[in-house]
């Protein structure tokens, strides 16, 4: 049951604190707590809050305030189809964009793992996108890359016949998925460069020694490293990626139609264009259940990464 | 093995770093997204009019990021140096969720909103706003409250009180590039027909250069469907029966929206789904539009930011079917809301930034064609105004004037407005069916499923849920 212990507490084992009494534990506690009750009042206090809400019948543009409606909030969710297709949306998008991102981020990352010239210049330019702010890298996307007059995209596919597409309005998921993919395949590569390092060198002279071709070492000795690298990665870079907002509010505002609306902005248009405060926090709430069930699910799959001891 | 335990734990420790690293920088980008901040109420009280705290939430539209901010910065403040003013600045769809989230709860973050005819009524039914009419215009004659546009007063108004003072008022006309149609042989009469629009587009259209004709594709009520709905008026389609019964899925409801969504399509820009105001008036200044439907108050940036353009254009009233005018009727105008601080400063500011002297004051910087339209008699009759804005100023006045927003369409309808209702689910509405049109129109379904899916959020509401809160 070490989850999460090894990552935290200082690798050397003889630390522990056993055998100490209750008094000395509560010493040791008592400078986070502070940031424990921060935390609680900045998350549990607004949840409660919702949790509230989410039974009542408050619209920002009718005079009365709120009143009591019961579930028929959690009904009307259930029941609406742009809910279920903005949550599969969600799904489809953090998973597709997470895939590609952590394929390029390994091919990258093998290839900044080599010497060559400029190696430090290549790396820096990988690493930027990351670097840049989701809103203004969403905005750059959306006007000089993507614009079907002025868009420098359709001015370097033009020679090749391609003529005035209108990226955000014809292939507005694929848009929104490749500038996803473009912003996390550095952190991705970073990621995974850090486990590439830290490969022990003598396992490699070995294989090399044994016969091995580059293609068997890295599948049967690199990839097997690594794992919970990889494991990592997908797993904060799709806590990041399901709620990713920026992108989708600046560069297709959820169109068109439907198309692209994922959960974060199905909330945010309930509350910003539709004034409903108990359809959206009802909405909220089973959102939050849904990512607890998910959440819990995907640690333990993932579980290896915080029980690297064990695991190897 | 020694090594192979050194080997563990030197990897452990870089995963541990590595998952550190990753934490500290999508903390830092997840901090660095997140931003927007809105002024707050100061706590000094009194009504002394010479002394307060003013916070204002505008939309972020040129007359008021290129005029009136710079001009309460140098002007302004320094008449009166014992006012503060304060700008928070949204986009369209954002003031509104902005501005109602502050009315409705009270929290007077804002002494001054801006809102349109839409909003103002509603917000005066439910006692939100300060009655202007009654605290201020009445006793104070240098503000001339009878010289604004009566048509742009009475849509601010409730029960013959007004409520907003408007900064800028529109109807919407059609723009086209003169030397454009004229080497395509197109000639363009004044009250052009849809038909004679839709003609001339097909002609003047050279896909990938120039668009026959530019449209609001972009979801959202005061967007796509600020447009279309006067195309549906002069089809003589309408939202509601006398009845509160849903009309989306009517005969000329669909024939309009087919039309539309057709033309747009054919000869409209790339990418229409995305485009509202600010992207269309950027791409008819960069001449790849031929011909442009939209607010008359384009024609001020033209003007302003588009000289070249602007001396090849031309102005038609906005095309007709079935009704003998179909403009719309909007206005920016400045509300106080009820029980804020400072109400008197409020008002001070409310009224220079809606006076005459203010036109005077921006003709001075910018030049008389630059002046806010649409608002006051004098403006229309002030020969300076006249010469500078020749162009387009007499059919500005004109369109405002013969607007009708209690007889929007052919037959009779239950609500008032051209193109929104006035009622409050309208807020919520309006979006849902300005999604499906732009979904029609980007070809992610067909006109007819998106009309299906309007007709069905029209009808979600009873009758008297609708008649009850109008």
């Amino acid at each position: 049951m070490a989850v999460l212990e090894d990552v935290t507490s200082p690798p050397a084992t003889g630390l522990r604190p056993r055998g100490v009494s209750r008094r000395e534990r509560w010493s040791r506690r008592l400078p986070l707590l502070p940031a424990l009750i921060y935390t609680i009042i900045v998350t549990q206090v607004p949840f409660l809050v919702t949790l509230w809400y989410s039974f009542q019948s408050y619209f920002w543009n009718e005079p009365g305030g709120a009143h009591w409606t019961g579930v028929s909030n959690y009904k009307e969710v259930f029941t609406d189809p742009n809910f279920r297709s903005a949550l599969v949306r969600s799904v489809t998008m953090t998973a597709i964009a997470v895939i590609v991102a952590m394929l390029l981020g390994v091919a990258l990352a093998v290839l900044l793992d080599k010497k060559f010239l400029g190696r430090s210049i290549v790396r820096t330019l990988i690493i930027t996108p990351f670097l840049v702010m989701p809103a203004a890298a969403a905005l750059v996307w959306a006007g000089p890359m993507l614009d079907p007059s002025f868009g420098l995209i359709n001015w370097l596919l033009e020679p090749f016949g391609v003529n005035h597409v209108a990226w955000l309005t014809t292939h507005a998921y694929g848009s929104v998925i490749v500038v996803m993919i473009w912003q996390w395949t550095p952190f991705m590569t970073l990621i995974v460069l850090a486990g590439l390092q830290g490969q022990a060198q003598d396992t490699l002279e070995a294989a090399k020694v044994d016969g091995a071709n580059a293609w068997a070492t890295f599948r049967e000795l690199t990839l097997p490293h690594l794992r919970p690298y990889i494991e990592l990665g997908v797993l904060l870079g799709s806590i990041y990626l399901v709620t990713a907002f920026d992108q989708v509010r600046l560069m297709t505002n959820g169109g068109p139609g439907t198309t692209t609306t994922t959960l974060p902005f199905y909330l945010y248009q309930k509350v910003n264009y539709a004034f409903d405060i108990g359809g959206a926090a009802a909405a909220g709430v089973v959102t939050v259940v849904l990512t607890i069930i998910v959440a819990s699910f995907a640690l333990r799959l993932f579980a290896s990464v915080f029980q690297f001891e064990e695991a190897k | 093995m020694s090594s192979s335990r050194f080997g563990t734990r030197f990897r452990k420790r870089r995963l541990a770093a590595a998952a550190c690293v990753a934490a500290v920088v999508t903390a830092a980008a997840a901090c660095s997204s997140s931003g927007g901040s809105s002024g707050s109420g100061s706590a000094a009280s009194g009504s002394n009019s010479s002394t307060g705290s003013v916070t204002v939430a505008v939309v972020s539209n040129p007359l008021i990021t290129g005029q009136m901010i710079p001009l309460t910065e140098s002007v302004f403040k320094k008449q009166n140096p014992g006012i503060t003013v304060k700008f928070v600045t949204y986009t369209e769809g954002d003031l509104r969720a902005a501005i109602e989230k502050d009315v409705s709860t009270h929290s007077n973050s804002f002494n001054v909103v801006m809102i349109g005819p839409y909003e103002a009524p509603l917000f005066a039914k439910n006692g939100w706003l300060v009655d202007l009419t009654k605290q201020y215009t009445s006793s104070d004659s240098a503000y001339d409250v009878s010289d604004l546009l009566p048509s742009v007063a009475k849509s601010l108004s409730y029960q013959g009180d007004l409520y907003a003072a408007p900064f800028y008022g529109e109807s919407s006309m059609l723009y086209y590039n003169k030397s454009l149609l004229k080497a395509a042989g197109v000639t363009m009469p004044l009250h052009p027909t849809w038909a004679q629009v839709q003609a001339a587009a097909a002609k003047v259209n050279q896909p990938g250069k120039v668009s026959g004709i530019c449209l609001r594709g972009l979801a959202g009520w005061g967007d796509n469907m600020a447009a279309l709905d006067t195309v549906i008026n002069t089809y003589g389609g309408q939202w509601y029966d006398t009845n509160w019964k849903a009309q989306l899925n009517s005969p000329a409801v669909s024939q309009a929206v087919n039309f539309y969504v057709n033309l747009v399509k054919q000869y409209g820009e790339p990418g229409a789904s995305n485009d509202s105001f600010n992207q269309l008036l950027t791409l008819y200044g960069q001449g790849k539009c031929a011909m442009w439907y939209d607010a008359t108050v384009a024609a001020t940036s033209i003007a302003t930011q588009f000289p070249s353009v602007y001396a090849q254009t031309g102005y038609s009233f906005a095309p007709t079917e079935k009704t003998s005018s179909s403009g719309w009727l909007w206005s920016w105008a400045l509300g106080i809301p009820q029980g804020v601080n400072d109400q008197g400063a409020a008002w001070k500011f409310v009224s220079w930034a809606t006076s005459k002297q203010y036109d005077t004051l921006v003709a001075q910087k910018y030049g008389w064609s630059a002046v806010p339209p649409g608002t006051r008699t004098s403006l229309y009759n002030n020969p300076s105004y006249q010469k500078a804005a020749s162009a387009f100023a007499n059919i500005t006045l004109q369109s405002i004037n013969g607007t009708d927003p209690e007889h929007p369409t052919v037959g009779k309808v239950p609500y008032v407005g051209v193109q929104y209702v006035d009622i409050p689910q309208f807020a919520s509405l309006g979006l849902t069916v300005g999604q499906q049109i732009a979904g029609a129109i980007a070809g992610t379904e067909s006109v007819s499923q998106a009309l299906q899916a309007a007709q069905s959020a029209a009808s979600a509401y009873t009758p008297q849920q609708l008649s009850g809160s109008n």
